[in-house]
């Protein structure tokens, strides 16, 4: 395995250095490009174009009759921007929506190009072997002659965006602003769809029609995950990009039998994945791990009310309850409440004796709170928003575990210090 | 009762728009004076935002013509600025209030160059206006309502124009807010500046306006407020469409209708 590593990234076969050059160059642009249409929500634009490459491909080579990746890329930019273009005019022109429009175009560019291609295959032009390697793409097939044509793209699009950033960012947050301004929307509307259709076509070569779509938009909306800053976002996405690159490239290089390009966008899909559920803030387990929390809250805050209301009746707080007593206060299930109890008991806010359950100084004080905290939310909604006292309690249930203290002292002093609630129980204060 | 100025701020002249050959807004002509806070009032769905659109060039007129300070709007683009309704764009964009303010300088760098320190500085001031310079910082999409509008409004600031069209700065705003922009927008004024704003409150026109324009998929009415801010008018623009007019509208849509014959 090292050996492999160290041949691997010693890049002295000249063919490991094309494909891995040509697979981060490719992803990189891809991926820089893709933040735009990812945050224009132009999400399936790049599906279309990519589609839409295939007759352009085709009929270059029909033309030509050669295999130069030069033509063929000519060929390519011409009808992936048609279908752009065509997609625009029929939402401007027509009844028809903007999803009709995007599979319209799709298919039509798509089905074409299928045919085309088609044509050729049978029609016994020996030159034609590989064309089909579009469809799926072929990136170790990559050759030097390819790598140079990828560099000169990917140059070209870092160098649109450098010169064209705080315009692309103006367009993709507010255009009608941008156009009341005086800026040339159009024409930077076609500097960007221009630059998106040039990514594509590069692309295409590697990872093929189907999954191009794929290496635009995912480094995008994985980056979006972890910051909230556009530079960031662009710099993490060609992160991405290259990673998935280099990686998918290694994994074909380790395992012969394994393709470049839909490793490429595997390796992509599951940092993606990796983001949707792990990125701080945004990730999903980190939102999960936060109502846990609460719920657990709401749990523990209910045993200390439940202990406390107990305690109120009887007028005795000093007194051990047992499960039954607590659970008649307060629907529990057995093992919500054991469980609650426990975590209680170890944060000091409850003692356990002969199985039997007394609140300490520490647990009586903060069930106290939570019951005053309900009485005088109760009072609060009878009193300014003029609800009907047997209408509040259900409100006050929840909104007794999210007042803060500050709240609290302002909604005392907006009260003045009430006495009792609107069932005329008294509302408990701190000694 | 349309009454007209000399030397407006702003002129409209025999403006009609159609959206898919349906005219929404029907030969308004109108003129507004230069240094006032002009509200263009009416119920939903009478033009209102449309016609600020059609001023700002971006929708397409079906005929007539706009003229600022008696130029075309191209001729005077950085003297004029555009504040749209603050909930025509996605508020989850990856910028900082003070990336969005700073937009309002991009026209005015030019292309292909960065912003430099005094855009910046700018934008603060614009900011500090609006009392939001404490939230430079701030990811846009943690803002309220209130401090959406404000940020939009610094950002109209920055560009120091002599004439602002705000479509419904005042729409889902907090209190404070309210007040703020009403009182800015009166310093503005004081300094000559032209203020046009699409307003749905009733309720505060008298207080904030001294002109007013009165829509109803045709102008109702346009002149100082004490003059037709009145009952009469104002039931004439709430009073429902014109029914005929909007029959021949539908059938202009049905029948794909040219607005005016070629």
């Amino acid at each position: 395995m090292k050996e492999l590593v160290l041949d691997f990234f010693s890049f002295s076969d000249p063919n490991v250095r094309y494909v891995v050059f040509g697979s981060i160059l490719l992803s990189v642009s891809s991926a820089i490009v893709g933040c735009f249409t990812f945050l224009k929500k132009k999400a399936l634009v790049g599906d279309v174009i990519s589609h839409a490459v295939l007759p352009g491909i085709c009929l270059s080579f029909m033309i030509s009759g050669t295999k130069d990746p030069f033509l063929l890329i000519i060929g390519a930019f011409i009808t992936g921007w048609l279908s752009i273009v065509v997609m625009d005019y029929i939402i401007q022109n027509s009844k028809i929506k903007e999803d009709t429009a995007t599979g319209l175009s799709l298919s039509v560019f798509f089905g074409l190009g299928i045919l085309l291609l088609t044509y050729i295959q049978h029609s016994g032009n020996a030159a034609q072997s590989g064309l089909d390697s579009f469809l799926f793409g072929k990136a170790a097939a990559l050759v030097g002659k390819d790598l140079v044509a990828f560099g000169i793209i990917a140059i070209a699009i870092l160098v649109v965006v450098f010169f064209f950033y705080k315009e692309f960012k103006l367009l993709a947050f507010d255009s009608a602003f941008a156009k009341s301004t005086g800026i040339p929307v159009k024409r930077i509307e076609l500097i960007l769809s221009s630059i998106t259709v040039m990514a594509v076509v590069t692309g295409i070569q590697a990872v093929g029609v189907v999954l191009m779509a794929a290496m635009l938009i995912t480094p995008a909306a994985a980056a979006r995950f972890w910051t909230d800053r556009l530079p960031y976002m662009l710099l993490f996405a060609a992160i991405i990009g290259a990673f998935s690159g280099l990686t998918g490239a290694f994994i074909s290089y380790a395992a012969p039998a394994m393709p470049t390009g839909p490793w490429i966008v595997m390796v992509v899909s599951l940092i993606a994945v990796f983001s949707f559920f792990f990125a701080p803030k945004k990730g999903i387990v980190i939102r999960l791990v936060k109502q846990r929390k609460i719920q657990r809250r709401l749990l523990e805050e209910n045993i200390l009310k439940s202990l406390y209301k107990i305690g109120e009746i009887n007028d005795d707080f000093e007194l051990a309850r047992n499960q039954a007593e607590i659970t008649e206060m307060r629907r529990f299930t057995p093992n919500q409440l054991v469980s609650g109890l426990k975590r209680l008991r170890l944060q000091g806010f409850i003692n356990k004796k002969n199985n039997l359950w007394s609140l300490t100084q520490e647990g009586y004080q903060k069930g106290q709170r939570v019951v005053r905290l309900h009485r005088l939310w109760e009072l609060y909604l009878t009193k300014y928003l003029r609800i009907a006292p047997d209408h509040v309690h259900e409100d006050a249930e929840n909104i007794e575990h999210v007042i803060t203290p500050e709240l609290e002292k302002k909604l005392e002093a907006l009260l003045e210090y009430p006495e009792y609630d609107p069932h005329q129980t008294e509302i408990p204060y701190r000694q | 009762m349309i009454k007209n100025v000399d030397n407006p701020a702003l002129e409209i002249h025999d403006l009609t728009v159609s959206y898919d050959r349906k005219p929404v807004l029907w030969g308004v002509d109108l003129t507004v004076p230069v240094g006032s806070i002009a509200a263009i009032i009416g119920p939903n769905g009478a033009g209102k935002s449309t016609l600020i659109k059609s001023i700002m060039g971006l929708i397409e007129l079906s005929s007539g013509y706009s003229k600022i300070f008696g130029e075309d709007l191209n001729d005077i683009r950085s003297r004029v600025s555009y504040v749209p309704q603050k909930e025509s764009v996605d508020w989850d964009f990856p910028a900082s209030v003070l990336d969005i303010v700073m937009m309002g300088r991009y026209a005015a760098i030019g292309l292909f160059k960065r912003p430099r320190k005094a855009d910046k500085e700018a934008a603060l001031l614009a900011l500090d206006q609006v009392g939001m310079l404490a939230f430079k910082e701030r990811q846009i999409s943690q803002l309220s309502g209130g401090q959406q509008q404000r940020v939009f409004l610094a950002r109209a600031l920055t560009q120091q124009a002599d004439i602002y069209f705000m479509d419904e700065p005042f729409a889902g705003v907090d209190a404070a807010t309210e007040k703020t922009i009403i009182q800015l927008l009166k310093k503005l004024a004081a300094q000559g500046k032209t203020i046009i704003v699409v307003h749905h409150d009733l309720q505060s026109v008298t207080s904030y306006f001294d002109w007013v324009i009165m829509l109803n998929l045709r102008l109702v009415a346009s002149g100082p407020t004490d003059e037709v801010f009145t009952t009469k008018l104002i039931e004439e623009t709430y009073g429902g469409k014109l029914t005929l007019l909007s029959e021949v509208g539908e059938l202009m849509k049905k029948e794909q209708f040219p607005a005016r014959e070629k």
